[in-house]
């Protein structure tokens, strides 16, 4: 059961990621390109979690962890960006 | 080492030592500066001759210590016969000229320079005469070369000097090049550098294949250093020189180095008819252009430097003859001109020094105003004129016997009659340099009125033509060294007699001729010299200059369309290099059968994979608004990471999202100064063209990859993998490869990181001192702006946020070594949560809570990472040995304390700290350009909340 509850699942995130791509590439705002390679982020740490799983090791949790700690950084740099310009002031 | 061998050892570096000395003491006056110079080489002299009575008799002196001994490199010296000789000559005639550049030299030039540059010779010349191996003997080779460079051109001010010293360096230096190759091939025919081996192994050096090569190379370097023809030019406009550096460098010593290196390599190389042919016939040549060159110089000093041409022209033939009696002769030659043509320099010098003028057409009738110096000059003049009873006589009869019985291509006339003349125009020009300049009529016009110099500075020629006389009256005296050196250059045992009277043979009758002929010259010198002047003849400064010009063009031409500025051609060039040096290689031996088969592709990853491509195509489309590209970006490394997660290196992926973040941030903070939209710049087929090589590199690359991947090839990667836990103490193979397997490799990355941060620092400062300071301050940034500067919610999310990184990066950190991590994600991972309370509440106000400088956090990782690789000298182990042990504290299980763990700590500070300087300097930008800054956390401040009770008060 768990077996294809992962297979689904990780169909769903593959399917979000390549509407995410269309999103980042279309645009046509900055605000929605960010906002849809943030989404990819989550997307990914969730397919590394699911990974996990599947392979029954720890080690994808770490790295998912770490990607979703750093990952929003790079958000909040872009928007501030946008924002201010400056991202450091 | 013996007692011979540590005084030798101490004669070599005595020099180099000394020349510390004169830049000093120049501050306690001239005399004593003089002195200091002296110093040095007296004691050389002194230990010198505490070694020669043991040379004389025939041992060899040796010192040696290894130095680099699997480059076959050591610093040995030897002393034998031939080495006494000339230490003896570059250390005497040092001391003299000492004296003489004491009283030579004028109060505005920097004495202290010179003394220093003379001593720095002296030690490069010693190296070469007593070096016992031949990669030492190259560096002082090249040392010569340097160091004459800055004696000949020791007065800066006059531009015949710099051009001077430029046209030695090139012209000796490329000589000096030609035979480093020359002394390789040698080397490895032999099997060994040192210069003992090399001499005893002359049969098979002269049997080898590679015989010729080395000989004509090794001979260009002898050539051009002892200036012969046709690298003779040279040596005159060396002449630019001061004149004691003209009398040392271009009578006795430098010019010499080349024949001694010929007589060095006798053994090796001689005794065949290349040699013979090449060498004898150079020697040939050279001795009569330059005498006949010489006879037609009006300037004192260039008629004595085409004579000194001229005589090492007939030192190189004596040894190219290649007989046992040749090589007595060029000895005693060597010692005989060293004499006289040190004197004459000095006296040309002082002559210079005294009448302002060495132009021989306005000197005339110095004999009743300077006898001394007339005196000097004459007993030189007429030795090397080769007049009975002076010692260039003796030597020159020497050389008239060798030559008046050997054969040259079948022909028994051709050197006799060659060598005659040349010995006529050596009277005639002898001969000249004495009537023109001291006697005849006295003049009015002389520049300056000319007297005697004082006592200090004649005493050293005097000294010289002393033993001019000395040795030509009483040869047997010099029979001791000659011998020994003889000996040492031929490797037999001989008893040569130097004597005045060999009775009448053809080498007298040729004397006869030669000095009754050049007399006869000299009176007919006058319409000569007119017929020479309207003569065409090839001139070697234009056909130099128009040379290296052409050399310069050449270059220029190159390195113009190779480094136009623009990055796209230099890409290209190296694209395609790499592109086709790769399908060299590829279609040179072709491909083994692919032993693995293709694996099967899930569909999440396909999906990764078609983000990547897309990510990457859009890239190329839109790469012209900067913003969009670098979001497209951030696709490309979230999809880099997953996919190294996803192939088992978790390491990779942790760096990678890391590295990724603050790329990005690094890029957004330098975007910010910069257009935000490329300009279309290149032409349409340029892009076209730009195109196809970057489809070729990613297709080659590409290809590569998959030929790898399709075959099993045994890798380092196993080893490493066997070795980890029981060499490196860890059980992350990655993180023992980088602090243990590599530990080396990555204590130098850290140390270019470090550098790398110090240098944007040190660039963002002169950016901000430079014209780009101007364009910053003007632009306005301000249009178009959120007010919302430092928003409450992130600075509160960043600041819950901190210590849970700090402890992942605590915690990543600690485990590096034995699970995936270590010191450089953890150093990342703490510097993204030290740069996000940067971007939540501004620059100012964090940089106050800052106790650490960057620079000191960066200088003290490497000091940590340093110290730990020493520590493991302290135990006698190499350079960052790791040890490790367990330990156990009762509250925690038990763990693992590693040396690679204080190694990771340097990496930790040093990644933290260039990193977090890379993006401080970055956004110092900012505040140059205007920006204000703000000292509270946030634009909304909490705590400025007043309560209705304390509104009420």
């Amino acid at each position: 059961m768990i077996e294809y509850s992962l297979l689904f699942a990780a169909g769903c995130y593959g399917a979000a990621l390549l509407l995410d791509l269309w999103r980042i590439v279309v645009g046509p705002d900055a605000a929605d390109r960010i906002l849809a390679l943030d989404t990819m982020v989550i997307n990914v740490i969730a397919l590394l979690v699911l990974y996990g799983v599947w392979r029954g090791t720890a080690i994808y949790f770490e790295a998912a962890m770490l990607i979703a700690m750093v990952g929003f950084v790079s958000t909040v740099a872009y928007c501030r960006f946008l924002l201010r310009g400056d991202i450091i002031e | 080492m013996s007692h011979e061998g540590t005084l030798l050892f101490l004669i070599a570096v005595l020099p180099f030592v000394g020349a510390l000395l004169p830049g000093l003491m120049i501050r306690a006056g001239r005399t004593v500066c003089a002195v200091s110079t002296a110093v040095p080489t007296l004691l050389a002299l002194i230990m010198l001759l505490v070694l020669a009575p043991a040379v004389l008799r025939g041992e060899v002196v040796q010192a040696n210590i290894d130095w680099l001994p699997q480059l076959g490199l050591s610093a040995s010296f030897f002393l034998d016969g031939l080495g006494l000789l000339f230490a003896a000559m570059i250390l005497g005639v040092g001391l003299l000229i000492t004296l003489y550049a004491r009283f030579y030299l004028s109060g505005d030039d920097p004495m202290g320079q010179f003394y220093t540059y003379l001593l720095l010779f002296q030690g490069a010349m010693l190296g070469i005469v007593i070096s016992d191996n031949i990669l030492l003997l190259l560096i002082f080779w090249e040392l010569t070369s340097l160091s004459s460079f800055l004696l000949i051109g020791y007065w800066k001010h006059l531009p015949e000097g710099r051009q001077g010293a430029r046209m030695a360096l090139a012209v000796t230096g490329s000589g000096g090049l030609a035979m480093i190759a020359g002394m390789l091939i040698l080397g490895s025919v032999v099997g060994s550098y040192n210069l003992t081996d090399i001499l005893q192994a002359g049969d098979a050096i002269r049997a080898s294949e590679w015989y010729l090569p080395a000989l004509i190379l090794i001979l260009l370097g002898a050539f051009t250093k002892s200036a012969q023809f046709p690298f003779h030019f040279w040596l005159p406009h060396a002449m630019a020189a001061p004149t004691p550096v003209s009398a040392y460098l271009h009578s006795a010593t430098m010019v010499k180095a080349g024949v001694f290196l010929m007589a060095r390599m006798w053994p090796a190389l001689a005794g065949t008819d290349a040699w013979f042919y090449i060498v004898a016939t150079t020697g040939l040549i050279t001795m009569v252009i330059g005498a006949l060159i010489a006879l037609f110089k009006d300037d004192l000093k260039a008629l004595l430097a085409f004579s000194t041409v001229s005589h090492l022209g007939l030192l190189t033939m004596l040894l190219g003859f290649g007989t046992e009696a040749a090589a007595v002769a060029a000895v005693f030659h060597i010692i005989n001109h060293l004499t006289f043509k040190a004197a004459l320099f000095m006296t040309a010098g002082i002559v210079d020094h005294e009448t302002h003028t060495r132009d021989i057409k306005r000197l005339g009738g110095l004999r009743h105003l300077m006898p001394v110096t007339f005196l000097i000059g004459t007993v030189a003049a007429l030795s090397m004129a080769g007049i009975p009873l002076f010692n260039g006589f003796l030597s020159k009869e020497m050389m008239l016997e060798e030559a008046s019985h050997t054969d040259w291509f079948g022909s028994p006339y051709a050197v006799p009659i060659l060598a005659t003349i040349g010995a006529l125009l050596s009277v005639a020009y002898s001969f000249r340099f004495v009537s023109h300049v001291f006697l005849g009529p006295k003049r009015e016009d002389y520049p300056n009125a000319p007297h005697d110099p004082p006592f200090g500075m004649w005493a050293a020629p005097a000294i010289l033509a002393f033993l001019v006389i000395v040795i030509g009256v009483a040869p047997f005296l010099a029979e001791g060294i000659v011998t020994a050196a003889a000996n040492a250059i031929t490797g037999a045992d001989l008893h040569p007699h130097l004597k005045i009277w060999h009775g009448v043979t053809p080498a007298l009758w040729m004397s006869i001729v030669a000095v009754l002929g050049g007399a006869v010259l000299l009176t007919l010198h006058r319409p000569l010299d007119r017929a020479w002047i309207s003569a065409p003849r090839p001139e070697a400064k234009p056909m130099f200059d128009g040379l290296v010009a052409a050399l310069v063009a050449a270059s220029r031409w190159i390195t113009d369309i190779s480094h136009n500025g623009a990055i796209s051609r230099y890409l290209a060039i190296f694209t395609i290099t790499s592109v086709l040096l790769g399908f060299a290689a590829y279609s040179g031996s072709g491909l083994a059968m692919p032993t693995r088969g293709l694996l099967g592709v899930p569909p999440v990853i396909a999906v990764g994979w078609i983000m990547l491509i897309v990510a990457t195509v859009s890239i190329v489309v839109m790469h012209h608004y900067r913003f969009r590209a670098l979001t497209l970006l951030g696709i490309i490394g979230l999809s880099i990471s997953a996919g190294f997660a996803y192939l088992s290196a978790p390491d990779l992926a942790l760096t990678q999202i890391s590295v990724e973040t603050v790329t990005i941030m690094l890029l957004l903070l330098a975007l910010h100064f910069l257009p935000k939209v490329t300009p279309k710049e290149s032409a349409i087929g340029l892009r076209i063209r730009d195109g196809i090589i970057a489809l070729a590199a990613g297709g080659g690359v590409g290809s590569l990859a998959y030929a790898f991947m399709m075959r099993d090839i045994e890798t380092i990667s196993d080893y490493h993998i066997d070795n980890s836990y029981e060499g490196g103490g860890g059980t992350n193979v990655v993180n023992v490869i980088l602090v243990d397997f590599r530990g080396y490799d990555t204590y130098g990355e850290i140390i270019v990181l470090g550098i790398a941060g110090l240098v944007i620092y040190a660039l963002m400062h002169a950016l901000l001192d430079g014209p780009a300071a101007k364009r910053l301050k003007n632009t306005d940034y301000s249009q178009d702006r959120s007010r919302d500067r430092h928003p409450l919610m992130m600075v509160v999310v960043t600041r819950v946020l901190m210590p849970i990184a700090l402890v992942v990066g605590l915690y990543i950190f600690l485990r590096g070594h034995n699970q995936p991590g270590g010191g450089f994600v953890a150093g990342l991972v703490v510097a993204i949560a030290l740069l996000m309370q940067y971007m939540a509440s501004g620059f100012a106000w964090t940089q106050e809570r800052k106790k650490i400088e960057y620079h000191t956090m960066i200088g003290l990782g490497v000091l940590v990472a340093g110290l730990t690789g020493i520590g493991a000298w302290l135990l006698g182990q190499p350079f960052l040995t790791s040890a490790y042990t367990y330990v156990h504290l009762p509250p925690i299980e038990e763990f693992e304390l590693a040396t690679a763990m204080l190694f990771d700590l340097g990496v930790f500070l040093t990644v933290l700290g260039a990193v977090m300087l890379m993006l401080y300097s970055l956004s110092r930008i900012a505040r140059f350009a205007g920006e204000t800054v703000n000292v509270t956390p946030m634009d909304y401040d909490p705590g400025g909340y007043v309560t209705d009770e304390e509104a009420e008060r």
